[in-house]
């Protein structure tokens, strides 16, 4: 009944050494490769977008060097010299010369970080400058960001000198130049970055955390079965981010401990500001990294776009370079990434003693971004599975 | 619910994901206490039209009821009656079995979640793995966990989208006892298919494909509905014969069936000819049509709208 076996043993096909190095399967895994990073927007955006965007913000947005950063004036004598001094430093390029204050307006100024320098102009400037009496120039600079007013700080005597020049024999150094760092006196770096740092790592792990959880749950099908269990959407949302709140508030109790007996920041201001900026900013994040979740299919797609958020988070924010020193449209991205505003508000309350009321046109952006971000995370959730 | 005479009962459901119509005008009543098979091939819109009863998804047309209550409006009210074991393992690897069984008991706010637990791992023979990880466990056994999981809330219509693929047939026999054993007890079953004998052990069985139902019977009367004659043919070079024998005059469809071949047809007569020259060499029997050659003959008549 079974068939006759009179066909000849299947023979391997003699082709070639099939344990060669053969570039023809070399090709083989080459095409396929590009065929999936073809089909793969988001590597593909990554690998051409951000050699792009980086090029361009070092080339162009990114200036270590700051120039135009804004300055007021003490006037405690307006004459010639003065009024040539005002015009030096603004034709230098490292002030942009706002206007005038008063003693207690320089104060706040300072505080509210609406100016970077105030220029004390002492009365009789001029008439001690004639004399040669070597009247003293105070310059008041915020030294929460040393980097930015260390610039203009260096560059004031130059300055000074020169347009000067007309009122004194040359070669004599006519003005006594002191710069006074508010807030960091040593003008030490770690004081201003610590702050900084931790709305980076605030950015960091809470997109990113919140964005692989839940697509974590796509990824294995166990949203499904939550989805069809009597849970409600938002019950699952409350349920899966409020960990994650538990986590944002003990990375930051560590990075002030940190803060605190490693680089020994100070902590001046309102705790309560600090809390509100604080719990803002982690609710910010989370629901940054819920909208990714739901636009993401794979973990990996939720890394990816938690990186689009990060490096600008870190570049543009005034965290890695000075705020005042990028152009325009770069200041603009920066404004409407939460990391900026975060960070001013905490260097604020850290380092200047900021209150509540000073802080809040930091916290407003901040509230107006967790709503449209939290609106549009919740609006494309209901939408899971459609 | 026990005005309910038909725990699931829709018309005309439609959906499209975009341009393609994964599911087209599909009507089906499920009466209580019933086990219904669903079946079709991969694709052919049975998930798509299982989420749709239990309110997970929206249809684009059609509507109806799931155990009373609007699948449209009402499938809060639907998921909290319904118990639903999805297709692919929906349960968490990384939790042990009393965990994610826990898990689902607090889900659905179950008075005495412990103890309900505890009852399931009895049940359900889980007992000896209830600390072990879920994603450790057996295919077999994980089945009968999410079986256990969709039955903690004592639903009275259980959704199981084919609950028994890739797993071994004794662990698929067992199974089906659990079904048997939740239908005793008054629960309604919908539950879709691969496995031939599965299907029939079903009490009625419907059958889609490209999204649209091409038979709805109990699944005893499904043979006839088809209407269809078979002859089974062994012998040697049965791979000649069914060459032969494929599009031959009477012969409606030729499948391989172990070491025979069934030649089904509508025509009696002429069917009958078309198997007669083989009668010589081959043991040449009238058979009686299956479930699977009904299928396979349904399966061939359908049109394909996913070109």
């Amino acid at each position: 009944m079974t068939p006759p076996l009179n066909s000849p043993p299947p023979k391997i096909h003699p082709l070639k050494n099939q344990r060669a190095f053969s570039w023809l399967r070399v090709k083989a895994v080459l095409a396929k490769e590009f065929i999936q990073m073809r089909r793969d927007r988001l590597t593909f955006a990554m690998m051409v977008g951000i050699p792009v965007a980086q090029l361009v913000l070092f080339g162009y947005a990114i200036n270590t060097d700051p120039r135009h950063l804004p300055a007021l004036v003490e006037m405690g004598d307006s004459g010639p010299a003065t009024r040539a001094l005002i015009h030096g430093m603004q034709n230098s390029g490292y002030f942009d010369m706002q206007g005038v204050v008063s003693h207690e307006g320089a104060d706040e100024a300072l505080a509210s970080g609406s100016t970077m320098f105030v220029l004390a102009v002492p009365p009789n400037f001029e008439e001690k400058l004639l004399r040669g009496e070597r009247p003293q120039l105070m310059l008041d600079t915020d030294g929460s960001d040393p980097v930015a007013a260390g610039a203009g700080a260096g560059a004031l005597p130059g300055i000074v000198q020169q347009s000067l020049r007309p009122y004194v024999t040359p070669g004599d150094t006519p003005v006594e130049t002191v710069v006074h760092r508010r807030y960091n006196p040593a003008g030490r770096t770690a004081v201003n970055i610590v702050p900084g740092l931790l709305g980076v790592i605030l950015t960091m792990t809470m997109v990113l955390i919140t964005a692989i959880a839940i697509t974590r749950e796509t990824e294995r099908g166990t949203l499904e079965a939550l989805l069809t269990s009597p849970a409600q959407p938002l019950e699952v949302m409350v349920g899966k981010i409020t960990p994650y709140i538990a986590v944002g508030f003990i990375q930051t109790a560590v990075m002030l401990i940190g803060a605190r007996f490693l680089f020994n920041v100070p902590f001046t201001g309102n705790p309560f500001a600090f809390l509100a900026a604080v719990s803002l900013f982690i609710l910010v994040n989370l629901s940054i990294g819920f909208l990714f979740s739901t636009m993401a299919r794979a973990q990996m797609q939720a890394m990816q776009m938690t990186i689009f958020v990060f490096l600008p988070s870190i570049l543009l924010s005034g965290f890695m370079f000075p705020f005042q020193g990028m152009p325009v449209w770069a200041q603009a991205i920066g404004q409407s990434l939460p990391t900026t505003h975060f960070i001013r508000a905490v260097r604020a309350v850290m380092l200047k003693g900021a209150g509540l009321g000073d802080v809040w046109g930091n916290l407003w952006p901040l509230m107006a971004i967790l709503t449209v971000v939290a609106a549009l995370a919740l609006r494309r959730y209901r939408r899971t599975l459609d | 619910m026990s005005a309910v005479q038909n725990v699931i009962d829709v018309q005309g459901l439609t959906k499209k994901f975009g341009a393609k119509t994964v599911v087209d005008g599909f009507s089906m009543k499920v009466p209580k206490g019933s086990i219904y098979g669903f079946l079709g091939p991969n694709g052919s819109g049975k998930t798509t039209t299982i989420r749709m009863m239990c309110g997970l998804l929206r249809p684009d047309g059609g509507g109806g009821t799931a155990l009373g209550f609007d699948i449209a409006t009402q499938s809060h009210e639907i998921k909290a009656r319904v118990g639903y074991m999805t297709q692919r393992f929906s349960l968490y690897e990384d939790l042990t079995v009393t965990e994610n069984l826990t898990f689902v008991a607090r889900l659905h706010e179950i008075e005495d979640a412990k103890g309900k637990v505890n009852a399931a791992l009895q049940e359900y023979d889980l007992a000896p793995r209830a600390n072990q990880l879920a994603g450790q466990l057996s295919g077999g056994w994980k089945q009968r966990m999410s079986l256990a999981a969709a039955s903690l809330h004592e639903p009275e219509l259980l959704l199981l989208d084919e609950p028994t693929a890739g797993v071994d047939p004794k662990a698929r026999r067992d199974f089906w006892e659990r079904i048997r054993d939740r239908a005793d007890k008054g629960v309604s079953v919908l539950v879709s298919t691969h496995y031939m004998d599965e299907a029939v052990q079903c009490d009625f069985i419907t059958f889609i494909a490209y999204g649209r139902k091409l038979i709805d019977a109990p699944a005893a009367d499904i043979p006839k509905e088809v209407g269809l004659h078979t002859w089974r043919i062994e012998g040697a070079h049965l791979h000649e014969i069914y060459k032969q024998l494929t599009g031959a005059p009477g012969v409606d469809q030729v499948a391989r069936f172990g070491s025979a071949l069934h030649v089904s047809g509508r025509d009696e007569a002429a069917l009958e000819r078309a198997v007669a020259p083989f009668r010589g060499d081959h043991d040449v029997m009238q058979a009686k049509t299956g479930l699977e050659e009904a299928f396979i003959y349904l399966m061939g008549g359908a049109e394909d709208n996913f070109k």
